[in-house]
């Protein structure tokens, strides 16, 4: 039985379940009283009966499914002939990938060799019988403990407080995901990262001036020696980063600030979900407007002044990644102008202040710390951006500050050293997991410092 | 705002009000600048937003219509027997048409010219026809097929006839024809139902984004099956159990920090935990649901939370004192009342799933994938990297199927955005 089918089958007997266990309390509570003798009412009996069934059925399912693949790979390992077993790990690899796509049947292979093929039946048995092995228990397990659970149901049981006490405890597990999440996070780009640490030094990498991750693939290769020094993808993060504050934080906060306290009513109802929607755009949508429409634009214009300007200049990118935040640091402006209190505004039109002096002077003083935490924000959500700079910024990793020229930037680097064959013996795999943890690193600093800003902020005038 | 008054040059003590007076003209002028300033703001920002839906409409509306050409086929039953109608060189009986079409055509090269005309997938139109009604066997039919992609492109004034013939994809005779065809009422540009009905392919006239749709629909059906109940019941337990210690102060701070960690990281776990750890197959909708879940879990819980939090604190005391238990409470009272705000949360996260390509790209879903996927743990690539695929693309033609598809991503967003915001609209209650 397929796995899918199997868990539509357990879902299916844990509702049964609940009904049997209802039908129970039902017939415990008798015709004539009602339901009245019991401790809870009849479809708190039905889904105690139906957790108590459901919940360790889908766990052995899970587990099951979780390390089926490593044990039936063992065991068809250990069948394999020596000659094969002695492979190098990565070579072996490569076997077990054979097996796995012969047995799946997706990849008819050139007349696999005999041991191969064998293996792959065998393979494809194990997965077999562990099919219907699973079944078999999960499915014996749910009836065995439906059984056993409904001879436990009698009138004083206390089933309501029980059933409660089970989705507590459910909520308490699905609240802690976002912690097992951040855990994952670190410790999967931590172990890596320290891999490749072992190989290039920390300080090569962080403070190295060539960057150039293309491995030799013989000892013997000229060229492509890999160098691993991080400098010239930061510093293009940077530019790039740089260019869409230049055009985001005056637009966006001007905006803002003419919106929240100029525009009419009528101007601000449309105007205002209409910069929204810029937010909303899929980014791989301003990856394609920055490579097709802006990046020939600013070269053609470029030409015409008499200026080199490389076809995927930093401009290009920076520019349309500063329209995309437009919305970030516009609705958090927003939030933080309005936070302003009247009496601000009315103690600076008293004094004789005309509207842009009280803005200038009095309210944007007064919602700075909340501005700058907006813009923090921004900043973060910019250096995390991957598809506009993946589709329209370079990949040469070019040591400049001059925004006409070809920069490459750290997500840049991590798509293109991760899509394709990944070694994970390899330091440019492995590169990419560094750079990642940087990544991970400066975004939570900003995101950190910026949430602390703001909810002083917050504090501050509530 | 008092400006500096030259004191020496003033004979009399002057009033304020004349100071003020003389600087007004001034200061009504900075206001009226600033006013301008944060005006053109607006205006700029909106005017970013036409261009980018016209440039991407302007560019891609043209690929739902294609080019066909009507031949005059002859099932040729000395080319398709009856045990080979699956692999009978169906290509002949195109050549063949053409050639009768165009009887003075001679030499390889001209020849080779003329069948380029067509899509190579006019074949499997033409096997379609036969495995479909065998009897067409040994009669001729008038059959509109695809035409290539350089045709449609010169069709659509993409290519332009006036460049010297080196430079152009179509050469001088090619052309001829087309002109030919074109007068007879043979060439058309046809709705593009491949466009919406095919898989990716290599050949921009037989490319379509229905692989991509439904690697999409199979990865936040995941997604949404997942993160809903999820973030429902965490957004439940922080806001209506959970005592405000430590602990829970440490889950608040780490789902505010997950909202903001750039969704590349995503991937990476994805990559590293997923793939790695766990063995789960590559490319598959399955591990890149997991991951959106991942990603869209505290928009969802944040959603969930302000919709908990608005639900007034009488209705909780109201189903407490009649004797309801705290879940009771919960279950019965406060969560239908919440329910729209938290759907309203989960669209909109949704809607932001669909956009997502960076941590995708990372688990695999990058690969170049001509099956629609039919399960979970199929191969597929979703909507947003099929874009990105295609825009990499050096066919001229492939930029109007990115845009065409990205129009259709727009819908898809729309639909979605305007399901919230109709939800908010219906459902919405002031205490």
């Amino acid at each position: 039985m397929p796995p899918a089918y199997l868990l539509i089958a357990l879902l299916g007997l844990s509702t049964a379940a609940y009904y049997f266990g209802r039908r129970k309390a039902f017939a415990l509570s008798g015709r004539a009283e009602g339901a009245a003798k019991l401790h809870s009412r009849p479809t708190y009996h039905g889904a105690l009966t139906a957790l108590w069934c459901g919940i360790p059925a889908l766990l052995i399912f899970g587990f099951w499914l979780v390390f089926e693949n490593q044990v039936i790979t063992h065991l068809v390992v250990k069948e394999l002939p020596e000659a094969i077993r002695s492979l190098a790990p990565d070579r072996m690899n490569l076997v077990i990938n054979d097996i796995r796509n012969i047995e799946s049947g997706s990849f008819a292979s050139q007349a696999a060799e005999p041991a191969i093929q064998a293996a792959a039946d065998h393979y494809h048995r194990l997965r077999s019988i562990s099919n219907h092995a699973l079944a078999a228990v999960s499915i014996a397990l749910l009836t065995a403990i439906a059984v056993l659970v409904r001879g436990r149901i009698t009138a004083g049981l206390r089933a309501r407080n029980q059933v409660e006490a089970i989705l507590t405890v459910l909520l308490v597990a699905c609240s802690t995901i976002a912690i097992f999440t951040t855990i994952g996070i670190i410790l999967s780009v931590l172990y890596e990262a320290i891999r490749f640490f072992k190989v290039i030094p920390i300080t090569q990498f962080l403070f190295g001036l060539d960057w150039s991750p293309q491995m030799a693939i013989r000892a013997d290769q000229v060229g492509s020696s890999g160098a691993f020094g991080a400098v010239p993808v930061f510093l293009g993060t940077i530019l790039i980063s740089a260019i869409a504050m230049v055009v985001a934080v005056p637009i966006g906060l001007m905006s803002a600030i003419y919106l929240s306290e100029y525009a009419g009513k009528r101007l601000r109802a449309v105007a205002k979900p209409l910069i929204e929607v810029l937010a909303g755009i899929p980014t791989v949508v301003y990856g394609f407007f920055a490579a097709l429409t802006v990046a020939p634009v600013i070269r053609d214009w470029g030409s015409r002044l008499g200026l080199d300007v490389a076809s995927e200049s930093a401009l290009a990118a920076g520019l349309v990644m500063g329209i995309m935040i437009i919305p970030f640091v516009s609705s958090l402006s927003d939030d933080f102008i309005n936070a302003v209190p009247q009496s601000l505004r009315d103690g600076a039109y008293s004094l004789g202040a005309t509207r842009s002096e009280t803005i200038r002077q009095v309210i944007v003083p007064a919602a700075i710390p909340g501005i700058i935490g907006g813009v923090l924000l921004a900043v973060s959500r910019a250096i995390g951006e991957t598809m506009i700079v993946v589709m329209a910024a370079g990949l040469s990793a070019n040591l400049t500050v001059n925004p006409l020229k070809a920069v490459t930037t750290v997500t840049v680097q991590i798509v293109t050293l991760l899509v394709g064959d990944q070694e994970f013996d390899s330091p440019k795999t492995l590169a990419a997991f560094a750079l990642g943890l940087i990544l991970f690193i400066v975004t939570l600093c900003l995101n950190v410092i910026a949430l602390y800003v703001v909810r002083k902020y917050r504090e501050q005038y509530e | 705002m008092n400006s500096p008054i030259d004191t020496a040059a003033a004979p009399e003590p002057q009033r304020t009000i004349d100071i003020v007076n003389r600087s007004l003209k001034r200061r009504y002028r900075a206001e009226r600048r600033f006013r301008f300033y944060g005006l053109a703001a607006i205006v700029l920002s909106l005017m970013f937003l036409a261009l980018l839906f016209v440039s991407i409409v302007a560019k891609g509306y043209s690929a739902f219509w294609q080019t066909s050409i009507r031949l005059p086929i002859v099932f040729d039953p000395a080319v398709i027997q009856q045990d080979t109608l699956v692999n009978a060189d169906y290509a002949a009986l195109v050549r063949e048409a053409l050639f009768k079409k165009f009887p003075q055509v001679d030499g390889r090269q001209d020849k080779r010219q003329l069948t380029a005309l067509m899509s190579s997938g006019s074949v499997y139109r033409l096997r379609d026809m036969v495995l479909k009604d065998p009897d067409l066997v040994g009669r001729g039919a008038e059959v509109w097929l695809l035409a290539d992609d350089d045709v449609d492109m010169l069709i659509k004034g993409h290519f332009r006839r006036d460049l010297p013939e080196a430079e152009r994809r179509v050469s001088d005779k090619q052309i001829a024809w087309i002109e030919q065809l074109e007068s007879e009422g043979r060439l058309e540009r046809r709705f593009n139902t491949t466009f919406l009905s095919a898989g990716d392919s290599r050949e921009p006239e037989l490319a379509g984004v229905w692989g991509a749709v439904s690697g999409s629909f199979f990865t936040l059906l995941i997604t949404l099956s997942l993160s809903f109940p999820i973030g429902v019941a965490a957004a439940v337990y922080l806001e209506e159990f959970a005592r405000k210690n430590r602990w829970t102060d440490l889950i608040e701070v780490n789902i505010n920090n997950l909202a903001a960690v750039p969704s590349i990281v995503f991937g990476l776990l994805g990559l590293a935990v997923f793939l790695n750890f766990f063995g789960l197959p590559r490319s598959a909708p399955l591990v890149g649901g997991l991951v959106l879940t991942l990603m869209t879990l505290p928009t969802i819980i944040i959603a969930s939370r302000s919709a908990l939090k608005a639900v007034p604190p009488s209705i909780r005391e109201a189903a407490l004192g009649v004797g309801a238990s705290k879940m009771q409470m919960v279950v019965h009272h406060v969560l239908p009342l919440a329910l729209p705000g938290m759907l309203t949360g989960t669209i909109i996260g949704m809607a932001r799933a669909l956009g997502e390509s960076a941590p995708l790209l990372m688990i695999g879903m990058v690969a170049f994938i001509v099956d629609i996927p039919k399960g979970f743990t199929d191969s597929a690539t979703v909507l947003p990297v099929q874009i990105y695929l295609w825009s990499d693309s050096p066919e001229r033609a492939f930029v109007e199927r990115t845009s065409a598809a990205i129009m259709v991503l727009l819908a898809f967003l729309v639909v979605m955005n305007a399901g919230a915001i109709i939800l908010r609209k219906k459902f919405e209650r002031r205490w």
